[in-house]
């Protein structure tokens, strides 16, 4: 065994190809499931059955699509510029994948004296490299619509690329104060400043009612969803319509300009679209489940320890998938210029704001007190601004009194 | 000391920025030319890694790649760019591959002249981390810091004057 | 940093690009090709099209608007996330360094704001 791993390069060169396998392998296998999945949640929200044919529970529904899409023809228009056209695909499907290599989905095993930790690639910048991939994702999509070489696929790319760079900048935002709290943009340190239970924070020492109370606590596990909850929601919010997905999916609704960017694709090329978008969507739950809740952690009993933390994470990255279809299936569609607004005039000052009420509270020179103010005050101040756009709650709309009795 | 496996990556990579580059300049269609400099901007960020700077690296493909030159395709998609053979007709190709090269050739030799010959070892040590830059950029490099934040808010103002003269 | 920890990601970009190049190289191999006038044209619910790659129409310039703003809020979080790395060692004196520089890009976003630059910024 040892002679074959020396031959092929070493530990290094070894370890990292049955990783990169494994891992292609299990993403293109959870797409599989979670496409399905998808489609039987959505049926049972619409009262019907969805795919029941292959397959027990039609389980194997979307291998079949797979394989029919492949053998269905692969034309293109005249007008298409033929190497672009080939291109977009791989630009949509590849950065999803890749996007994969920083998510830790265990903690680690040990095969014989080797350690390995269950990521792909544990890099200093894991965040960074997170972004950077759902920036590249941006090409496929307005590749896809300028080769198709007509004006509807071409205003549907230019409009869904805008869409992903504007939710890209809150993205980007939401997690700065994460990286702040834990103090590194490895995602596998993330993980860990997650461990342990929230009576042990530092917040409360010096007042014994509080630490009293936070005793009663001590099985809540230190997740960032508690002190991080503000980022969460807008990584969340900015998560979804990075991903194209309801109710942001106006760019490429069946019902709207076409079939938007990808109208002119079929067979193959638009099998490997469909999947670029649905790993993406895993990428995002698998990444929410990391950055705020706590990743792989929760209770491992001594029987076979490595298992528990994978089947925590797969649990609570389903729970997020889940929701992602969830809302899907509930959620009317946001309107253009109101999916711009959000993204620009919400999100962005909210995670601005956030972030400098982080660095207030983590911040080792200023006391405690100071810190609660800033918080209390900035607390009420964006309630006040989330609310102000309904007259009902400002009052500035009255109800009307219905008349019973004569002319109004 | 450089491992063998550096210098061949090192050398592959010259090989397809280098072909890439070319190709920016020799493509007829211009859409394809700035998928070229993707190619090649993809490079100099492999170049970063390979040199332990994986910050910088990772921040040029999400600026430089992911930002700029979506910029770019953008302008050339939604106006009436040229597009096709001998839409370019240049006669001062030759002159300006030779400036070209003759700016290169110089800069070349400006650069490898100031090492006066010595030579960096790349060890782990050597590697740049983002608390390294954090630290750096906020003790020593605070005021440049601060101008950055002004030509940002000039080039803002820019785009929104430009944009809205309509 | 350690350059073997790239490795996995290498492998990975090649095992992805070949496995979507080779899809639609057998996808190209083994479906039919039949060519028809109807097939050739680009999809327009029906209406027959009249424009071709040199012949489009201008698009509205809010689409490089948001373009460039983009590069303007990358940028900024780009310097945001080792401030944040380094936080630990900045503590006050850093805050109020990033405070002015945000400062500085708020105002610059109050201005696009005001402008009207963020309108139905389509």
């Amino acid at each position: 065994m040892n002679a074959i791993v020396d031959f092929l390069g070493g530990d290094i060169v070894v370890t990292a190809i049955v990783k990169t396998v494994v891992a292609f392998a299990a993403l293109l296998l959870t797409t599989l499931i979670v496409v399905w999945a998808e489609r039987k949640v959505i049926a049972d929200m619409q009262a019907r059955i969805g795919p029941n044919r292959w397959g027990p529970y039609g389980i194997l529904q979307t291998l079949a699509d797979g394989i029919k899409l492949f053998f269905k023809e692969d034309f293109r228009p005249r007008t298409a510029d033929k190497w672009t056209f080939a291109l977009a695909p791989v630009l949509a499907m590849v950065p999803s994948l890749l996007a994969f290599a920083i998510v830790p989905i265990g903690d680690h095993i040990t095969i014989g004296d080797r350690r390995i930790d269950l990521i792909v690639a544990d890099l200093n910048i894991g965040i960074l490299y997170f972004l950077a991939m759902g920036s590249i994702g941006v090409y496929g999509v307005v590749l896809a619509g300028w080769a198709s070489g007509s004006k509807y696929p071409l205003l549907g790319g230019i409009r869904a690329s805008a869409q992903m760079i504007s939710y890209e900048i809150a993205l980007g935002l939401s997690l700065v104060p994460v990286v702040l709290a834990a103090g590194s943009l490895s995602t596998v340190d993330i993980v860990a400043a997650q461990a342990g239970s929230v009576s042990n924070v530092s917040f409360f020492n010096g007042v014994p009612v509080l630490e009293q109370i936070a005793e009663l606590f001590s099985f809540v596990p230190n997740w960032y969803i508690w002190s991080q909850w503000p980022a969460f929601f807008i990584f969340l919010i900015a998560g979804i319509a990075e991903t194209n997905r309801a109710p942001f999916d106006l760019p490429e609704a069946e019902t709207e300009l076409i079939a938007g960017f990808h109208t002119e694709y079929s067979g193959i090329r638009f099998a490997l679209f469909f999947l670029g978008e649905y790993v993406h969507v895993v990428i995002i739950s698998a990444m929410a489940v990391t950055l705020f809740f706590g990743g792989w952690g929760g209770p491992k009993p001594d029987f076979l320890p490595w298992i528990w933390p994978i089947g925590w994470f797969v649990f609570k990255t389903g729970l997020f998938v889940y929701l992602f279809v969830w809302l899907r299936a509930t959620m009317p569609r946001l309107r253009y210029d109101r999916l711009m607004w959000l993204g620009w005039k919400r999100l962005i000052p909210a995670s601005l704001v956030w972030i400098m009420v982080t660095a207030v509270v983590n911040t080792e020179g200023v006391s405690r007190n100071a810190r609660l103010v800033v918080f209390g005050i900035l607390f009420v101040i964006v309630l006040f601004w989330l609310g102000k756009g309904d007259p009902r709650l400002t009052g500035a709309v009255t109800p009307q009194r219905r008349r019973v009795h004569g002319p109004s | 000391m450089v491992d063998t496996w550096q210098l061949v990556v090192f050398w592959a990579l010259f090989a397809m920025m280098g072909v890439s580059a070319l190709r920016v300049v020799t493509s007829s269609n211009v859409v394809h030319a700035a998928l070229y400099l993707v190619v090649t901007l993809m490079g100099a960020a492999a170049l970063y890694v390979l040199l332990l700077a994986e910050f910088v690296a990772w921040v040029q493909v999400l600026v430089y790649v992911g930002a700029i030159i979506v910029l770019m395709l953008f302008g050339l998609m939604l106006t009436r760019a040229p597009i096709g053979k001998g839409m370019f007709d240049n006669d001062q190709r030759l002159v300006a591959a030779v400036t070209a090269g003759a700016l290169f050739g110089v800069t070349t030799w400006i650069i490898v002249d100031a090492f006066e010959g010595q030579k960096i070892t790349l060890s782990k040590a050597t590697g740049i981390r983002a608390e390294s830059i954090g630290d750096v950029i906020f003790s020593s490099f605070v005021l440049p810091f601060e101008v950055i934040s002004m030509l940002l808010l000039a080039a803002l103002i820019g785009a929104v004057v430009i944009a809205r003269r309509d | 940093m350690s350059l073997p920890d790239y490795l996995p990601i290498l492998f990975l970009i090649i095992l992805s690009t070949v496995f979507a190049l080779a899809s639609m190289l057998a996808a190209s191999k083994l479906t039919p090709k039949r060519v028809t006038e109807a097939k050739s044209q680009p999809y327009e619910s029906g209406i027959v099209p009249e424009t071709g790659l040199d012949d489009r129409e201008r698009f509205p310039v809010k689409f490089y608007l948001v373009a460039m703003l983009f590069i303007i809020f990358d940028i900024e979080t780009v310097f945001l996330y080792p401030w944040a790395v380094a936080y630990g060692d900045l503590a006050l004196f850093g805050l109020y360094e990033m405070l002015v520089f945000v400062g500085i890009l708020l105002v610059a976003y109050a201005y696009v704001w005001k402008r009207g630059g963020l309108e139905w910024a389509e």
